[in-house]
């Protein structure tokens, strides 16, 4: 089953158990498998697109009117909390960064539930585990796809600037992508150990949402917090694509860096939490 | 395949749902629920290629977690195992992982996660639904599933993803009578390509049926390797329950 590649007559597999160093797995057969079954990561993700809202009213058209219907809240309650709404710019504004955080929070929730909700699958069969939370972004990700369609309606609406900056855009999001791989793996071992994470999590994504340049911009963080904004991974994520996205503003070189960092601490720190747990997934279920 | 001084140690909870209340609760009593199980204690064999293998032995004795090391499904803490070819494993029942899939796509995933290629899976899928005797249900979610096809589709899929080794875990209890049959001719079908298969069961019977070696395990030990005859017969002495009809059929 564990073929070392696809192409090896199957008489000719060997596979060899052995007890895993320091509560890992060999990272290179490890990761070569992960390649070689990156097929069903895709057909796991898109089955499940598929069979979440088959039961609904307006089936995929929730996956945009979801977020949009979420902006246009976030737009009353600024408008609301501001007194003056700022008109379709301001909707503009919320919509490019929601829609860049409900991928991060449906990374997120997709995440803790994708090693928990493949009981069967994780007890009968040996495949690297971590193709569960790939999965479970993949899928966030295709969610989040149609809902830029959306975002540059609003943004012609309002008038928005359109530059060449706006591209570099793209660098932030498949940041956010790789982080996003990080904190999915995270949640996936945490809700195994604590099932009651899942309950948690509306709570504690809210409060996330707040604290990131989501309703506000990132240079209007209040001065006191200033320096400790970077702490926060989506102030640099989020509020990068923000500037560039929404005003063609290239964010300082901080926010770069700090983007960067963010990524490869999740990316790395999630998955090798995950591997050096995986094995217990077994038993745990 | 060969399996050299193996031992398995896990830790585990035995808490129903594991929450993060009941283990602040528990830090605040300075208790400790995780709990480690030796459920494997160095055990040694090599198994020939074209043996069907009975594994038997009381509730307890290692018997699943022995079959789970040897799908490469928990890693040993200590030892080594060896194992040539495709492996294909009915351990826990049920294909499904999501029952709002149709049943093609369950088949589908199950075979892409044992690393077969798109095209191979999708023509195994058709023989998979064939052999299950679920018609038109294969094309339907698996919620709409009675239990006895969830099952006779689970024992399909792990027969028909061409393994050279085939690890049951009390799948023949799937099914009616006429499955029942069908099953053990595939299995032998199975056995005459000379792969070998490995076989957990309570039921006596079909283990002296269907194996020619047979593992004697208890408290993680391997207590006996040897003929199904022999084994059988030691084994029921050390239960005392002599051999009857009654425990041919369900110990």
């Amino acid at each position: 089953m564990a073929s070392v590649t696809a192409t090896t007559a199957p008489a000719d597999e060997l596979h060899v158990y052995e007890p895993h160093k320091a509560g890992l797995p060999k990272l290179g057969p490890y990761f070569r498998q992960l390649w070689s079954r990156r097929q069903f990561a895709a057909e796991f993700s898109r089955a499940g697109i598929r069979a979440a809202n088959t039961q609904t009213l307006f089936g995929q058209l929730w996956l945009v009117l979801n977020p949009t219907l979420l902006a246009l809240v976030y737009y009353v309650l600024v408008s609301v909390l501001r007194r003056n709404a700022g008109g379709i710019e301001t909707l503009a504004h919320i919509t490019c960064g929601l829609f860049l955080f409900y991928f991060v929070s449906g990374s997120i929730s997709q995440g803790a539930q994708s090693v928990t909700g493949g009981g069967k699958l994780i007890m009968n069969m040996n495949f690297p585990r971590l193709l569960l939370p790939f999965a479970a972004v993949r899928t966030a990700f295709f969610r989040f796809l149609p809902t830029l369609p959306v975002y540059f309606l609003i943004h012609i609406l309002a008038g928005g600037v359109w530059s060449p900056q706006m591209l570099l855009a793209v660098v932030f999001l498949g940041l956010t992508v790789i982080f996003c791989i990080g904190m999915a793996a995270i949640f996936a071992t945490v809700q195994v150990y604590f099932r009651d994470t899942s309950s948690f999590l509306p709570y504690l994504l809210r409060i996330w949402l707040y604290l990131s340049p989501v309703l506000w911009f990132a240079d209007e963080a209040p001065e006191q917090f200033k320096d400790l904004m970077v702490l926060n991974p989506l102030y640099s994520l989020i509020g990068s694509w923000t500037d560039l996205l929404l005003r063609g503003i290239i964010p300082e070189p901080k926010m770069w860096f700090a983007a960067l960092a963010w990524a490869v601490v999740a990316f790395v720190g999630g998955s090798l939490l995950f591997m050096s747990r995986e094995r217990e997934f077994t038993v745990r279920l | 395949m060969s399996v050299q001084n193996v031992s398995i140690t896990y830790r585990t909870t035995f808490e129903a749902a594991p929450t993060l209340k009941s283990t602040i609760v528990r830090l605040g009593r300075g208790e400790r629920q995780v709990k480690v199980v030796d459920a494997i204690k160095d055990m040694s064999f090599d198994i020939k290629p074209g043996t069907s293998v009975g594994i038997i032995g009381a509730n307890g004795a290692g018997k699943s977690t022995l079959m789970r090391a040897l799908a490469g499904v928990l890693p040993p803490s200590q030892g080594r195992i060896e194992v040539r070819g495709r492996i294909s494993a009915l351990l826990a029942l049920g294909v499904g992982f999501n029952p709002n899939l149709t049943g093609r796509e369950n088949v589908i995933l199950g075979g892409l996660a044992a690393g077969l290629s798109r095209s191979q899976v999708n023509e195994r899928a058709a023989e998979v639904a064939e052999f299950a005797e679920i018609g038109d249900f294969m094309d339907m979610p698996m919620r709409t599933y009675s239990s006895g096809m969830y099952q006779r589709l689970a024992f399909s899929v792990s027969v028909h993803m061409d393994p050279d080794i085939l690890l049951v875990d009390e799948a023949l209890s799937a099914g009616d009578a006429s499955f029942k049959v069908k099953a053990t001719a595939k299995m032998a079908e199975l056995m005459e390509d000379a792969r070998a298969m490995f076989l957990v069961s309570h039921s006596l019977g079909s283990i002296r049926e269907m194996c020619n070696e047979v593992l004697w395990i208890h408290k993680g030990k391997l207590i006996m390797q040897g003929s199904p005859r022999r084994a059988i017969r030691a084994y029921t002495n050390f239960l005392k329950v002599g051999e009857n009809a009654y425990t041919f059929e369900d110990l």
